[in-house]
């Protein structure tokens, strides 16, 4: 039975930690206090994490703030280094085994050609004072595109996609509300065609009208071009829309994962019934 | 096609510290074609069992046995996540009381993706998405509104719609003519009719014991834990 096919992201035994650790957290059998170690205030923010992303799917991730779903993307998109663990990409045949090993200069050609990232803050997606086409053509340069006319003509449609007017292509992102800044950097974060999307609390902090608007793009997104992704949100509703399968994280640890109607509808862990028991 | 045996489910609910019992030592089986109705009060785990079929509810004991077109026979609750949300592309349908969908999504988009979701060509979708529409009776003036301004029976038909588009080996419904008047109830029977007769396997709950006259192969009563056979 095929269980293993069409992974394109796995991830094992992923860590993360702010301290060097002592004596006594070094033991995994040590409680500590939430993720922290009580002797020398090691922050544990991503404990022994597995999982794989399959091609085409919809994977999100949820829990309370400081349970780990931040770090754990920004290690996914080599913002941040990790403590250890393996992460591989079974399709980019350009890079074989651990990605967390490779150079730099190859994660960056990875961070350019196989994912996208979409941050919850726009500035760290955006240069605020470039345009938004020069903000696509950043992203095309970085993976080797010199060619300005085909460079202009991949800003054009997928600014159309994310229905930005073409008359306002050349304005910088800074004039822009929060949904057309959520949607330019998603526009930017596909210019390449990755076949990972990272979504990192896209929705938060937009009005629903424009939150509706970002949730009918990704699924347009999932269905016409095949992309995977992973959706980090505290908002379980946002979850049951877009996610096939749903891991819910607890103090850095991933404390439940299945098909997302299996975490709402039967919840096994007693974080996860609350998180469940407080949908509005 | 499917067997359960032995199946038990309870629900733990950690903030009161209880376990409830939902369902208790259950065993069926249904063969290919087969059209089974459970039947029993409210509360006495006809949904529970349904939703355990589904995968949707992981069973506390026994098995749920699914003879797959793709992966061969199966236990439901043994094989990856990955196989099961593609059981559910392919071969298992589900009608549930209520119809949750994207917001803006249009009654006619929310037909077509059931389909896109199996990979079928847009302009084949588009077609039998609306000769779909029109055979549940849902004016073509509502084709590009959102469901929520829908009334209870439409959302109901739209519901069913969307799952047996995906022409489904296994179709669970759960409830399907809770709300629905007589003509919309007429056009369900019609429906199921038309399913049985191309061999989908069929397992449904009813209130309605009239409706599942000259219908239902088997009939299981969840009060006496008894299959009942009848001919039709």
């Amino acid at each position: 039975m095929p269980a293993n096919d069409d992974v394109v992201l796995s991830i094992r035994d992923l860590s993360k930690q702010f301290g060097r650790g002592c004596e006594y957290c070094s033991d995994e059998n040590y409680e500590l206090q939430k993720n922290m170690c009580p002797h020398c205030h090691t922050v544990y923010a991503v404990r022994n994490t597995s999982f794989d992303l399959y091609k085409g799917e919809i994977l999100g991730i949820v829990g309370e703030s400081g349970s780990g779903k931040s770090t754990l993307m920004k290690m996914l998109y080599f913002d941040q280094d990790a403590t250890s663990g393996n992460y591989n990409l079974p399709e980019d045949l350009t890079v074989k085994g651990n990605v967390f090993n490779v150079s730099s200069q190859k994660k960056r050609q990875i961070r350019n050609e196989q994912l996208g990232m979409v941050y919850q803050n726009p500035i760290l997606g955006l240069k605020m004072d470039f345009s938004s086409v020069t903000n696509i053509a950043e992203k095309l340069i970085a993976s080797g595109n010199r060619n300005v006319g085909e460079m202009t003509d991949r800003a054009d449609h997928f600014l159309e996609k994310v229905n930005i007017a073409l008359n306002r292509k050349y304005e910088a992102p800074k004039n822009f509300s929060g949904g057309m800044q959520q949607r330019v950097q998603i526009a930017k974060a596909l210019s390449n065609y990755p076949p990972i999307l990272l979504l990192d609390e896209v929705t938060t902090g937009l009005d629903l009208s424009v939150q509706a608007d970002v949730l009918e793009l990704i699924k347009e997104i999932q269905r016409d071009m095949g992309v995977s992704m992973i959706v980090v949100s505290h908002d379980l509703a946002i979850i049951r829309m877009l996610c096939d399968r749903t891991m819910v994280m607890l103090d850095g640890e991933v404390i439940e994962h299945g098909i997302t109607d299996q975490i709402l509808e039967d919840p096994q862990h007693k974080y996860t019934q609350q998180l469940v028991y407080s949908i509005l | 096609m499917i067997t359960i045996n032995d199946f038990s489910k309870s629900f733990t609910i950690h903030h009161l510290n209880q376990t409830r019992e939902a369902v208790n030592g259950i065993s069926f089986n249904v063969e290919k074609g087969e059209f089974l109705g459970i039947v029993g009060e409210s509360g006495s785990g006809k949904s529970t069992i349904l939703k355990s079929i589904y995968g949707t509810y992981k069973p506390t004991s026994g098995t749920v046995h699914y003879d797959s077109d793709i992966y061969g026979g199966v236990d439901l609750h043994d094989i990856s996540d990955r196989s099961l949300i593609r059981l559910r592309t392919r071969e298992i349908g589900y009608v549930s009381q209520f119809l949750k969908v994207m917001p803006r999504t249009t009654t006619l988009e929310l037909v077509i993706n059931s389909m896109l979701e199996m990979g079928t060509d847009i302009d084949t979708a588009a077609k039998t998405a609306e000769d779909t529409l029109r055979h549940f009776d849902i004016p073509k003036a509502l084709w590009h509104n959102y469901p929520n301004t829908f009334s209870g029976g439409e959302k109901l038909r739209l519901n069913i719609a969307c799952a047996v588009v995906k022409n489904p080996r296994l179709l669970l419904l759960d409830e399907p003519t809770a709300s629905l008047d007589e003509n919309s109830k007429l056009k369900v029977r019609e429906t199921i009719s038309k399913l049985i007769d191309n061999g989908t396997t069929l397992i449904g709950i009813f209130h309605d014991l009239e409706f599942m006259d000259g219908l239902c192969n088997k009939v299981y009563d969840m009060n006496t834990k008894t299959l009942e056979e009848r001919v039709i």
